[in-house]
């Protein structure tokens, strides 16, 4: 057994830094690379890909990315782990394989493909045996918006990567997999971690959380003191060095930007959290109140003493469906009285909207420079420079969103004066994917691993 | 004593669907009492009043010397429906660290808190 595992990670999401993972292979020792490509909204996306062309429905980015540390997985034995695959993991994998024999790998990828948590054509026989997928914020039945669902994928944990990586994988690509299962995975596998070891599983769990939104927790987006944080341009990605019995420390590799501290670590942490004491898997609760962490020398963080409890019975859903359509349209006013000339054309705004008889499920304006971020906190702004005065719709009526968008260029000639910053053209009307979270009982999702050679 | 919560904390915010989170570190481990008694529930809802639509809940970390909070119905609804600049909260976290709060003398002299000008 090894004595310390090194997972990196390459990708906080999809359209992050197309170079950070062959950065993360080359900059020094590691033996995982993890990618998370999937944000709530990203399997959406995929979807309507897939639905346009049966052979797409994965993040193509990986592909890329892959043959950009193929020398690392081939010559060296790194392994890759990636939620690549989204709406069609098969397809993913048929394309990765492909690029790398072109580069010439000569069938040396081994690649391990994770499915069964796309339900979308089980919906129907789900709801009618008794599994309501309600909305976890609202309490809605999902039958209420049942015909216009896009997609509908439970998120699963570790179990299939590490049987992928017992089957002799190097590559494995993943569905909905949850992005913390992609770093504690690998460790659960190298260090024969038992799915009761709820200390070692949740400290893997708390592992993923810290890198997996990328340099987020190696300097990128910090606010503890930003100004001295140095090279970010140049910034470092994190990687995680874990021992068997789950201990870890952050660190980056060397002639890099950013910081790994105590401080980048914490804000990292309460990232998205909710209540501390658990933070649910499908694998582990996680509880982060017995995270202790300590500095390990120069951008190195030791993180210890994680105690992990029984996960719950249930598995989380997360479904897309269509919900109408949005246009957003933006003016910029000029001192003097630059807030009050942009609240006088929203109001003039409002009125012709009304008069046009234009109904909108939601109207909100915002006048950024003055309350669009820290509402009244942000106190008198009746002197600001500038203010750009921020008008949105949403509603299910595609026409009358589409309406909306010719009302804004006429009050640059029709309304309060001083007003510029419209180059930009009509607002586009954008159609609304939105998420319905929803729990699922384990048993009815079943996981199943494929390897391609 | 009069203390901006910008001077003694540093804090990051995210989502989950129509709810905000914001994490409120202290800057130095003794001041996390210090955001523990003054920085409340009651004292983080009233200072949201009008920009949130639901309740507050915290959480204390005295691990990590932060405070986590819960703004319910901070989002327009949250994720995509949401028509705000700050659809996902990025920045909810610098709303809260405009707060003032007011310590003690003998207690900010003892803890050395910066006081606001």
């Amino acid at each position: 057994m090894k004595k310390i595992v090194r997972v990196a990670a390459g990708q906080g999401f999809w359209g992050d830094d197309l170079d950070a993972p062959r950065r993360q292979v080359e900059g020094g020792q590691v033996d995982y690379l993890m990618l998370d490509y999937l944000a709530e909204v990203t399997m959406s996306i995929l979807q309507k890909q897939k639905e346009r062309d049966p052979s797409l429905g994965y993040a193509r980015d990986f592909v890329g990315a892959m043959e950009s540390v193929l020398p690392a997985v081939l010559e060296r034995g790194v392994k890759v782990v990636a939620n690549a695959g989204g709406v069609n993991p098969a397809a993913c994998a048929v394309a990765v394989k492909a690029a790398a024999e072109k580069a010439g790998s000569k069938g040396g990828l081994k690649i391990g493909v994770v499915s069964g948590d796309d339900l979308l054509d089980r919906l129907d026989q789900l709801i009618q045996s008794g599994h309501p997928l309600a909305n976890m914020e609202t309490g809605e039945q999902l039958s209420a918006v049942r015909d216009r669902v896009l997609s509908a994928n439970a998120y699963i944990g570790s179990e299939p990567i590490v049987e992928a990586l017992a089957k002799g994988a190097n590559v494995v690509i993943t569905g909905r997999s949850t992005d913390t299962a992609l770093t504690m995975a690998p460790l659960r596998h190298e260090f024969a971690w038992s799915a009761t070891s709820w200390d070692q599983l949740a400290a893997g769990i708390v592992a993923g959380h810290i890198i997996e939104c990328g340099a987020q927790c190696s300097g990128g987006n910090c606010l503890y003191d930003w100004r001295s944080i140095p090279d970010l341009a140049n910034v470092g990605y994190p990687l995680v060095e874990v021992k068997p019995d789950g201990t870890f420390v952050v660190t980056k590799h060397p002639n890099t930007g950013g910081r790994v501290s105590v401080q980048t670590i914490t804000e990292q942490l309460v990232y998205e959290m909710g209540d501390p004491h658990s933070y649910i898997t499908p694998d582990v609760i996680a509880d982060f109140t017995t995270i202790t962490l300590a500095p390990d020398g120069e951008n190195r963080v030791l993180v210890s003493g994680i105690k992990g409890k029984p996960p719950t019975d249930k598995l989380k859903v997360s479904v897309a469906y269509r919900a109408g359509f949005k246009a957003v349209g933006t003016l910029v006013y000029a001192w003097p009285d630059a807030l009050e000339k942009a609240q006088l054309a929203d109001r003039v705004l409002r009125e012709r909207l009304d008069r046009l008889g234009l109904r909108f499920e939601r109207i909100l304006s915002e006048f950024v420079g003055a309350n669009a971020t820290h509402g009244n906190l942000a106190g008198d702004q009746s002197d600001a420079p500038e203010v750009q005065l921020r008008f949105g719709v949403r509603g299910s009526d595609r026409a009358a969103v589409e309406r909306f968008t010719r009302e804004i260029a006429p009050l640059v000639l029709n309304g309060p004066p001083s007003v510029t910053g419209f180059a930009g053209g009509r607002p586009k009307v954008e159609e609304i994917v939105a998420y319905w979270p929803a729990l699922i009982d384990k048993s009815v999702v079943t996981t199943k691993v494929d390897l391609i050679q | 004593m009069k203390v901006r919560l910008v001077d003694i904390a540093h804090a990051r915010s995210g989502d989950k669907g129509d709810t905000a989170n914001v994490g409120v570190i202290a800057l130095e481990p003794r001041w996390y009492k210090v955001l523990d008694e003054f920085v409340t529930r009651s004292r983080v809802t009233d200072h949201f009043r009008g920009m949130i639509d639901g309740d507050v809940d915290r959480f204390e970390l005295p691990n990590l010397n932060a405070l986590n909070f819960l703004l319910h119905g901070a989002l327009d609804g949250g994720g995509t429906l949401s028509l705000k600049t700050d659809a996902q909260g990025k920045v909810f976290s610098t709303a809260l660290l405009r707060m003032v709060i007011d310590v003690p003398d003998a207690e900010a002299e003892r803890l050395q808190l910066p006081a606001a000008k």
